[in-house]
């Protein structure tokens, strides 16, 4: 969970962006770095395989300034998607503070998203966390695709607790930055609820 | 919930700077971190300035989370201790009190005996401060006094975060 520094000031949080192989969690992150002024943002690692899939884990931290003199900080984490790396998500998902479900939204990938956010809820589960009381977003990812799926049907298939959601084109950055000051915001909102 | 908010009051980060400030002299280190099992750096004491500190908490907490998978899978508990050789510099990377993660990076001038006797005893003296910690926290939220700092803020302070 999060981190709260009286002595440094700070208040740090982490974000998880999960979802199936390929549906673009790591573009998300790009997109956000490429963006953000250079003292908000620290590195961005990618632990990835020579083929830029992700083996462990991508991760940038951004700072987004100050609520009554405490420095709020994002730790932005994504999983590998690839349903083989199983052991390695649960890691990722140990104190998360906050979950953004990246869909594709393409027809044939359907079936992937509906394992992936059902695998989502159960390693979840396994570190002491229920979805349905975390702060939580979807994001409806490749909607300039032609395969693309209509919103109401993905929302039908994906949304049933009816969080949230955005739609995006992560490679051209639409609906990127909308979901993280989403997420973000209800984070802070939950925290100031004092969870 | 598993693993609670970690709050760092002014106080103990005193403590904990000292300990680790005294680790650094008498291990001969260059560098030396604490870190969450959750990847957020708590404090670090040395040449910080030369290293990506963020990322190196982040990474650290990854290979903890790692082996420690890697642990279990072999009925282990958790490894306790990692230590990564390299040409010049090299890590000792130990389990504090079962939730911190002391970082220890040292080169020629040390030697990894005297860094591990060193770290057994600083490890002993922050568990003691940890578990202080933890309990402080409780305490307080028993109280009904909130850690949260900015329990009073607005949805507008929020949103100027983001404009």
């Amino acid at each position: 969970m999060s981190f709260i520094n009286y002595a440094s000031r700070e208040i740090n949080c982490k974000i998880v962006y999960y979802g199936p192989g390929l549906c673009g969690k790591t573009t998300n992150l790009q997109y956000v770095y490429q963006k953000t002024a250079p003292d908000a943002k620290g590195k961005m690692i990618s632990l990835a395989t020579e083929t830029e899939r992700t083996l462990f884990f991508d991760f940038l931290p951004l700072s987004l300034g100050e609520i009554r003199g405490f420095k709020t900080r994002f730790h932005l984490y994504t999983v590998p998607g690839q349903v083989f790396y199983d052991a390695s998500r649960k890691l990722i998902l140990k104190g998360v503070d906050g979950v953004v479900f990246v869909a594709d939204s393409q027809e044939e990938r359907i079936d992937a998203n509906i394992e992936s956010l059902e695998n989502l809820r159960i390693n979840l589960k396994e570190q002491g966390y229920d979805l349905d009381k975390l702060p939580y977003i979807i994001q409806y990812n490749k909607r300039d695709l032609p395969g693309a799926m209509p919103i109401e049907e993905l929302r039908l298939e994906l949304n049933t607790t009816n969080v949230p959601e955005f739609e995006a084109c992560a490679t051209t950055g639409e609906g990127v930055f909308e979901t993280l000051k989403a997420v973000a915001k209800l984070i802070l909102v939950d925290l100031k609820k004092g969870k | 919930m598993s693993n609670p908010t970690l709050v760092m009051y002014e106080e103990e980060f005193q403590e904990v700077n000292d300990v680790i400030e005294r680790l650094l002299k008498e291990a001969n280190a260059k560098v030396i971190f604490l870190v969450d099992k959750n990847g957020q750096l708590i404090s670090g004491v040395g040449e910080t300035e030369r290293f990506d500190t963020t990322s190196l908490a982040s990474l650290t907490a990854g290979n903890i989370a790692a082996t420690g998978g890697l642990a279990k899978l072999i009925g282990e508990k958790e490894f306790s201790i990692l230590f990564h050789e390299g040409e010049k510099d090299n890590l000792h990377i130990s389990i504090v009190g079962g939730r911190v993660i002391l970082v220890v990076l040292f080169d020629n001038r040390s030697s990894l005996g005297l860094v591990r006797l060193r770290v057994k005893k600083t490890s002993e003296e922050l568990s003691v401060i940890f578990e202080k910690l933890m309990k402080k926290s409780e305490e307080r939220e028993k109280r009904g006094s909130s850690d949260f700092p900015f329990a009073e803020i607005t949805d507008d302070d929020i949103d100027n975060l983001f404009s």
